[in-house]
């Protein structure tokens, strides 16, 4: 078990509970609650998405896009099958918290998914889920059987005329699948390449059908919304950023784990519950958002509020969630080896910028790293990031140069130690 | 020819296809690959066909998509696959070491087996699991954490 502070998406869960995922438990924490208030009450769809946007939710899977707001761009007055889609494909390194709502709280995704179907009109949802997780694949669609037992998924949901299909769909192995349209196209049974947008999936989605996209934590939190308000989701963060949200703590602290605190909460703070730094030593750096986020030095990390805006405004972004704490020992060169080496890896391949980009920028790095740098290396590699960005079919290509960018702002006496010694300033 | 898929995989698969709408039955192409692949231990040139022409498919985008996705295994491998998770996140905790520790235990590199056929060792990349590092996934299903040498060795020692 990984989490240890519990917000808005766990809360009253009880980790210590066998099946604690379980929807007799999920039903005694509250849940489906709100489900039953909305179809028993008909609340209109348009009030239900006011409420979401009310709530100041943004999207939980790395762009940050408020949620109540992409639900309105589906076509108006469309009839015809729509979609709805759940973004579990976990994979930006150092994230791990949807892995923690699919094993203890699934339902909580479920009902979110339920209502936003209700909201959107969608008829068939599927969640993508991380083919490395295979375990809980199968737990959660144990969790869809028992609520379609139970009357809230299927056909004439809870004797309503509303009806909703949820099937749980695996990856099998590839980070890019995490981005929406790659998502969809691997949905359909084909490579993970994302499409060319626009048309965004909400006009031209699964099966070129209307589709909404939301990341599993941010359809978890749709549930607690509609039980209570989404002003008072919003109240729990801050302006621009409502409610909490779970931050993935790795890499060199006490505890590493799951923390689910109010947007606005301080790094500090979130250090502190961490533990601190492990074996008493000094803070370095902080990845603050998933590897593709720009790395921090601890000075400004350690005066930075864990939201969106002022996580932006340091330099880097909330991304999703994901916090990767380094201490004094890290060599900086080192680590965006290993980081460039996994976007090398993982570029789907499809455009050149991006396929051939990642290779240059991986084998720079691993030669700086191996004593083997020229001095010209880091003009290049400022370069190679300026033909990559905002130059890709989707933002792999982004997230790829965006490390690079930080390290050599923040970290560039270590790259140029390593060039002209040959060797690492570190140790 | 012979059937390679037994009756359990093709009803397992048949599950997968009820999934989608009939017109897109090539959307349980993953699902119907991993239970082959489960069954099978590696997809041959035979069992990629024989998915193929279970799910009316051309051989060729069956074999697109078990390409693209690293789970799949084109190439047979060991009794047991290995795939232990070195980036960065896990390397912080151990994820290097572990890696290493399996090589020497092992006496393999990334990508080899083992001569007795046991054993296959693959480099994973973020499993979303970086909080409980090191991380390692024993036939692509099976998740263990905290695999420490000590934890590597009763790990392997459970393994038959
Ligand atoms: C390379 C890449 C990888 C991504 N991986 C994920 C992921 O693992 N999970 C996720 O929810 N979103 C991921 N995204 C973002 C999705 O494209 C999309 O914005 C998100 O699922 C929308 O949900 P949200 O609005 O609820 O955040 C990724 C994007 C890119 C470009
Ligand atoms: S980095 Fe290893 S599981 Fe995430």
């Amino acid at each position: 078990m990984t989490v240890y502070v519990k917000g808005i998406v766990f809360e009253n869960v009880d980790f210590d509970l066998p099946r604690c995922w379980s929807i007799d438990q999920y039903i005694q924490r509250g849940g489906y609650a709100a489900l039953k208030k909305i179809v028993a009450e008909k609340i209109a769809p348009e009030a239900v998405i006011e409420e979401v946007k009310a709530s100041g939710l943004r999207g939980r899977g790395g762009a940050g896009f408020p949620t109540g707001l992409k639900w309105t761009f589906l076509p108006k007055g469309y009839v015809g099958q729509k979609y709805l889609v759940c973004n579990t494909d976990e994979g930006e390194p150092g994230t791990f918290k949807d892995r923690d709502i699919l094993a203890y709280n699934p339902h909580a995704v479920i009902e979110g998914m339920i209502l936003a179907a209700w909201a959107t009109g969608a008829t068939v949802g599927y969640n993508y889920i991380h083919g490395e997780i295979f375990e809980l694949y199968q737990q959660f669609e144990a969790a869809i059987e028992e609520a379609r037992a139970a009357g809230f998924l299927g056909d004439n949901i809870l004797g309503s005329s509303f009806s909703f299909q949820l099937h749980a769909h695996h990856g099998y192995g590839a980070y890019i699948c995490g981005e929406e349209s790659a998502l969809l196209e691997s949905i359909e049974g084909k490579k993970g390449q994302p499409r060319y947008k626009p048309p965004f999936p909400a006009v031209v989605g699964l099966y070129g059908k209307p589709t909404i996209i939301n990341n599993t934590e941010t359809f978890a939190s749709i549930p607690w919304i509609l039980r209570n308000s989404g002003q008072e989701f919003q109240a729990l963060g801050k302006p621009n950023s409502g409610g909490t949200k779970l931050f993935s703590v790795s890499g060199h602290v006490n505890r590493p784990g799951n923390y689910e605190i109010p947007l606005g909460t301080p790094f500090a703070e979130l250090l502190d519950m961490a533990g601190g730094m492990r074996g008493g030593k000094k803070l370095k750096a902080v990845i603050p958002g998933g590897s593709s986020a720009p790395v921090l030095p601890a000075d400004i990390a350690m005066n930075l509020t864990m939201d969106f805006d002022a996580i932006a405004k340091a330099g880097s972004m909330l991304g999703s969630g994901a916090v990767i704490v380094m201490d004094e020992t890290v060599c900086m060169v080192k680590a965006l080896e290993r980081l460039s080496y996994f976007y090398f890896e993982e570029s789907c391949g499809q455009c050149t910028p991006c396929r051939e980009g990642t290779g240059w920028l991986y084998r720079i790095v691993h030669r700086i790293e191996h004593g083997e740098g020229r001095p010209e290396d880091l003009e290049l590699l400022a370069s190679i990031g300026d033909n990559i960005a905002g130059r890709t079919i989707c933002a792999l290509g982004d997230a790829a140069v965006l490390p690079v960018r930080g390290m050599l702002k923040h970290f560039r006496d270590e790259f140029e130690y390593h060039i002209a010694n040959k060797r690492c300033l570190v140790g | 020819m012979p059937q390679l898929l037994s009756n359990e995989a093709r009803a397992l698969i048949d599950r997968e296809v009820a999934k989608y709408p009939a017109e897109h039955k090539r959307s349980a192409v993953m699902g119907a690959l991993r239970i082959a692949q489960t069954e099978h231990r590696w997809l041959s040139e035979e069992l990629v066909a024989e998915v193929a022409d279970y799910l009316q498919m051309a051989p060729v985008a069956v074999y697109e998509v078990a390409s693209f996705y690293n789970m799949y295994d084109l190439k047979p491998v060991g009794r047991y696959k290995l795939t232990v998770c070195t980036n960065l996140p896990c390397a912080l905790s151990g994820g290097v070491t572990a890696a290493e520790y399996l090589k020497q235990k092992l006496g393999i590199g990334f990508g080899e087996t083992t001569a007795d056929g046991k054993f296959t060792l693959v480099e994973g990349e973020c499993m979303g699991a970086c909080g409980s590092a090191p991380v390692m996934l024993v036939n692509n299903h099976k998740m263990c954490a905290s695999m420490t040498p000590d934890e590597i060795d009763k790990k392997l020692g459970e393994l038959e």
